[in-house]
């Protein structure tokens, strides 16, 4: 019941936000938004609670019956189980405190309101739908619901273009995704006759021999059902190749980058690859494809954060990059690590953007950091509570990150393998540079001579305390989350914290293998972390000058990292223009003139023909009836024959 | 005689043309004539609807076969009789049909002022025709029905239409006639061959096989035009094009379907091996229309014939999923059908509702329209939303069954087919940017009012349909689950048997 509320307390905060706010006014419908929040906040967490401490048996609620078409059966049910609940305690805190910093960093935004709550409400919603799915076709509701949401909220602002491109660009991109997820979910339900968790779960071992023959060779049907998963997993977790939505989704509203990159949306990829370990622990190549991605995608995303010059960007490309962490950590098997840091990532992320909010909030909506500077006298408690975050996310102890990624590379280096080592080494440099351009950011907005123009500068001011508020709850979790938790999420009773939600395959042995590495490998992460940090005090601090230097030396290199690899550029020439292009071809070419061609000549034949005819006969209409005789005999005729 | 315990199938076939002679009575100035006959068209689709839907709550789920039968012997001699019946394959389209023209009426109060009465009388010939059609259980029937709809439809467009309507109402004609010649041919060939035109029979004759390849050929050319499949798809954005909104309306949501539904009467049932001899050519045609289409109507400047090309498009999924010959390719099929006949209606509708007030298509001439009319632009998310498959909307479930029957048959099929997963967003969510969002710089657009009480009325069952058949589409799969699952069954069965060119008649196909 308490379960229950928590999901669906925020829909209907967004029912009556969104149907009623025209008329209840924004106030009223923020009031019903943050109060649905506010009860998903008090419910989700209890709801953890009871079932890790209070004995509340896990199982499922059923709701209704949604598609039933032959043998194919699909509940909407809710999934209470410590993966999911832990995750619906999550979402809904972290959610709550959004909605509550969006009241202050809204207010003075010019458009009606009750849109923006109606969609983050129902955003968290689509989220909680997602994480409590007992199928993987509600899981896909909350799935595209949640890039519903999205496209909503990024093209908030919808009379500027640049918002509504990026609000169809995440759309679509998600899409390339979701359709190899969807055809994924259609050939897991041609092998189990199914796609409940329980069932497929409780099956594996039927179908583990099984090959699907594609490409004229054959593979084996679970290791082709994890890549499809996967795939839609790397869309929505903006993983390399369909990553390059997500930079560009910082047009939405910051509260929203908050949402869609810290607790939600991004990390359902991750979420759906920890639900279907079980799956995935029997398909040992598409494990590797996930850590070679994950890796990748971590020290690529990397690269590009340093360069950067928009505050929100920095942040958006750390969030690739640390989502690159949790896959890799999912593809060498150790779930309970990446779900850890998903953990902790929500909450450092999600306090990260939220000052990255108060700082624009602070500097009249600017966003370039090299228009700030010497802000930190201004918004103390922005500052503060930044410094958290950024230690959280660069991994320095004793902040959150230090705990959970520390074991994602820990459980890398401990698989033995050769993409563990690999993921190891991406892993090593990433951190080094999530170091650098965490103090970048810090040092290039907070501190130096102020380069904004004068009166941005002296009109920068502290936000109001319904921002701080949440700035300082995120702040307490961001420093406190990894060494309160790690003992029993990921510590040697972690089987008992999860409950056989997180499966390993039979002779992983990561999870206990990697506390017993050789001391340095302890140490690597954090020493990758500090050098990070003091190359950014060098560079930004004690030489200012080299930064320029170096760009203007190197600059193809500069202009290749800034310019993000290119990515767009490519996708551009490759997919965009000639899609329009080739519509065009189509259109004009293909029925204009060929298809339509065809008819308008024949058309014309008749016409031709009929005043030819109308010359020897009376009138078209004998015509007409002569044809078609001529051609029931014909046809007739055929039939005599063959009849 | 049937669980109604009176000829309902008659009745809601017949009862518009009663209407239809009220409407002939009708005296007065102009004005007058026409404020009758607007009320009087709609309450006559309005008892229509209502009495259609005894079909809804008298249905029973659990009978495969045809329902609410009634026959009257026509010409005994010939075998031919005037059959009606429904069974889960086309009880819901004739609902669809009934639900549909009320909701025209409606959308053409405003926007039709010149022969307002005989604009009714079209539409409720043409509700007469298409619930025929989807009733009759006798080939000749079914013919009269099937080109009978084109008449009212023909003469809508032509009449009504816009500046083209001429040269569209003739395209349009002839493309599918061209097609329905040959659909005669096929019945006489069958007629010949079982010296019957009764359905079921037919349905349960079993046609040669050589035969049988000729007479899908035929079947192919009627019905593939009538869906449209590419490449004879070209007359349908012309038609749309030129049509009156509520006739889009009607051409979107009932006439393409009878080209599906033609596929599932007789190509299917009636000539198995043809079917899946020549799944592979529908395959081929259907995906090159999901991709095809959509890269059309990305580049449209036209609103209407965006729409028409995305019908274009998702009728591809249909056909894809027909020729599965898996329960849930079919089910997909037809839900697919039916979403698409609600969701493409209220897309035709909200282009209608910007034309009735700016009287243009093209989409460069609007922009910004959510500042005016914030309602317009929520109802449009919701069918864009619908349109691209969101799950939740009614467009998802039809779409995801067919990816499942699709991959029944292999991979690519299903990867190709759902290739309209990336590409209806593309060209939809582009359209909805330009026209809904955006600055409103034109001057002209500031005058737009939101949504009147009447429009509200029309949309309205839309919006419920377009979610009750994404949330719970269990009330509507139930209607066809066994009819469908019999169908399959009865396909495996005959694919199982070799073809034999005696004459196989099973007699309990004529119990009824």
């Amino acid at each position: 019941m308490i379960y229950m509320l928590a999901v669906f307390a925020p829909l209907a905060g967004a029912l009556v936000a969104g149907l009623l706010g025209r008329w209840i006014g924004d106030r009223a419908a923020m009031a019903a938004s943050v109060l649905g929040m506010a009860v998903a906040a008090v419910c989700g967490p209890l709801a953890w609670a009871m079932l890790e401490w209070g004995g509340a048996p896990a199982g499922t609620i059923r709701i209704a019956t949604w598609i039933q078409a032959g043998s194919f059966h699909v509940h909407w049910a809710l999934r209470y189980d410590a993966l999911s609940a832990v995750m619906v305690a999550m979402v809904g805190f972290v959610s709550m405190l959004i909605h509550v910093y969006s009241v202050g960093y809204m207010a003075h935004d010019s458009y009606r309101r009750y849109r923006f709550f109606a969609y983050l409400s129902l955003f968290t919603f689509a989220m909680l739908m997602l994480v409590t799915a007992n199928n993987l076709l509600q899981l896909f509701f909350g799935w595209e619901g949640v890039g519903l949401c999205s496209y909503l909220l990024i093209g908030y602002w919808y009379d500027r273009p640049a918002a509504c491109a990026a609000a169809i660009k995440a759309f679509v991109v998600n899409r390339i995704g979701d359709l190899a997820f969807a055809i994924g979910v259609a050939m897991l339900f041609l092998t189990f006759g199914s796609i409940g968790f329980t069932t497929i779960f409780a099956h594996l071992a039927q179908h583990q021999t099984e090959r699907y023959h594609i490409l004229g060779g054959s593979i084996r049907v679970y290791e082709l059902i994890a890549i499809l998963l996967f795939i839609g997993a790397m869309g929505k977790s903006a993983q390399l190749f369909l990553h390059v939505w997500l930079p560009d989704a910082m047009e939405g509203p910051t509260p929203v980058s908050a949402l869609i990159h810290a607790a939600t949306m991004v990390t359902a990829g991750v979420f759906l690859v920890a639900r279907m370990s079980p799956l995935f622990d029997q398909a040992p190549a598409a494990m590797t494809l996930v850590a070679v991605i994950g890796g990748s995608t971590a020290f690529f995303a990397a690269t590009i954060g340093c360069v950067q010059n928009d505050i929100k960007r920095v942040i958006a490309y750390s969030t690739c990059s640390q989502l690159g962490y949790m896959f890799l950590g999912e593809g060498v098997g150790a779930y309970p690590a990446s779900i850890f840091h998903l953990l902790t990532h929500a909450f450092f992320k999600a306090l990260l953007f939220l000052c990255a909010g108060s700082v624009i909030h602070a500097m009249s909506d600017e966003q370039d950091m090299r228009k700030m500077g010497g802000l930190w006298r201004k918004i103390p408690i922005t500052y503060v509570t930044m410094w958290a975050g950024s230690l959280a996310l660069g991994g320095v102890f004793p902040f959150a990150g230090y705990y959970s990624k520390d074991a994602i590379l820990e459980a890398a280096l401990a698989a033995h393998s050769a993409v563990g080592d690999y993921g190891f080494v991406m892993g090593i440099l990433a951190a080094v540079m999530t170091g650098f351009y965490s103090w970048r950011l810090l040092l290039m907005t907070f501190h130096g001579k102020p380069r904004g123009d004068h009166h941005a500068m002296a009109h920068a001011h502290e936000s109001p305390w319904v921002m701080t508020v949440p700035l300082m709850v995120l702040a307490v979790g961001a420093l406190s989350a990894g060494f309160l938790l790690h003992g029993i999420v990921i510590g040697p009773h972690w089987q008992y914290f999860w409950r056989g939600t997180l499966v390993l395959a039979p002779g992983n042995q990561v999870m206990t293998a990697m506390d017993q590495l050789p001391g340095w490998a302890y140490v690597v992460p954090s020493i990758a972390g500090l050098l990070g940090i003091a190359i950014a005090y060098w560079f930004y601090w004690w030489n200012p000058m080299l930064p320029v230097r170096l760009a203007s030396q190197f600059r193809p290199l500069y202009l290749f990292l800034l310019n993000k690899w290119y990515f767009d550029e490519l996708y551009d020439a490759l997919f965009v223009r000639p899609a329009f292009a080739l519509g065009k071809l189509l259109w004009q070419t293909g029925d204009e003139t060929i298809i339509d061609g065809v008819p308008n000549g024949l058309a014309d034949l008749a016409v031709d023909g009929s005043r030819g005819a109308v010359k020897i006969q009376t009138g078209s209409i004998a015509v007409y009836a002569f044809t078609m005789l001529i051609g029931l005999v014909v046809l007739v005729g055929i039939f005599l024959i063959w009849g | 005689m049937n669980a109604a315990g009176f000829p309902v199938l008659s009745l809601i076939t017949w009862l518009p043309l009663v209407g239809c002679g009220v409407l002939m009575t009708v005296r007065g100035d102009e004005a007058t004539v026409a404020t009758n006959a607007r009320w009087i068209a709609l309450w006559t689709s309005l008892i229509v609807f209502a009495v259609s839907l005894v079909l809804w709550f008298e249905w029973n789920p659990q009978d495969p076969g045809f329902q609410f039968v009634e026959t009257w012997p026509w010409l005994p001699d010939y075998g031919v009789s005037y059959k009606l019946g429904v069974d889960g394959i086309s009880v819901l389209f004739v609902l669809l049909s009934t639900l549909l023209t009320p909701i025209c009426i409606l959308a053409s109060w405003e926007s039709i002022t010149r022969y307002v009465r005989e604009y009714m009388i079209a539409f409720l010939i043409l509700e007469t025709m298409m619930v025929g059609m989807f009733c009759a259980l006798d080939f000749v029937v079914f013919y009269i029905f099937f080109e009978g709809v084109l008449i009212p439809m023909f003469l809508i467009i032509g009449v009504w239409g816009g500046p083209r309507r001429v040269y569209s109402a003739f395209k349009f004609f002839l493309f599918t006639l061209t097609g329905s010649v040959l659909m005669l041919l096929a019945l006489l060939a069958m007629w010949r061959y079982a010296h019957t035109t009764d359905i079921p029979t037919l349905m349960h004759t079993h046609f040669p096989a050589k035969m049988q390849f000729w007479l899908f050929l035929a079947f192919f050319a009627s019905f593939a035009v009538k869906v449209p499949m590419w490449p004879v798809h070209t007359w349908l954005p012309d038609a749309h094009v030129e049509a009156p909104t509520a006739g889009s309306v009607i051409l979107a949501g009932v006439l393409l379907k009878m080209g599906a539904y033609g596929f599932l009467r007789f190509s299917v049932p009636m000539l198995p091996q043809a079917s899946a001899e020549l799944a592979p050519l529908v395959f081929t045609l259907s995906v090159v229309a999901v991709v095809y289409a959509a890269y059309v109507a990305l580049v449209q400047e036209d609103m209407k014939k965006l729409v028409a090309y995305s019908s274009i498009a998702h009728m591809g999924v249909v056909t894809i999923g027909i020729f599965t010959f898996d329960v849930q390719g079919i089910q997909g099929a037809l839900f697919q059908m039916l979403s698409h006949g609600i969701v493409s209606a209220a897309l035709f509708l909200l282009v209608g509702v910007i034309y009735d007030r700016l009287h243009t298509r093209e989409i460069a001439r609007y922009g910004g329209l959510v500042e005016r009319m914030p309602f317009y632009a929520f109802l449009f998310m919701l069918f864009v939303m619908a349109s691209v498959g969101l799950p939740g909307t009614s467009g998802f479930v039809g779409e995801f069954l067919v990816v499942i029957g699709a991959l029944h048959v292999n991979f690519w099929l299903a990867l190709l087919g759902g290739l309209g997963l990336i590409l209806g967003p593309m060209y939809t969510l582009y359209l909805y940017r330009r026209v809904v969002f955006g600055r409103m710089t034109k001057p002209d657009l500031r005058g737009m009012l939101d949504l009147s009480p009447r429009e509200i009325a029309v949309f309205a069952p839309l919006v419920v349909l377009a979610l009750w058949m994404g949330i719970y589409p269990s009330s509507f799969t139930s209607f066809w689950d066994a009819t469908v699952t019999q169908m399959v069954a009865r396909h495996e069965q005959a694919m199982a048997t070799p073809a034999l060119p005696a004459r196989v008649q099973l007699a309990e196909a004529t119990r009824r």
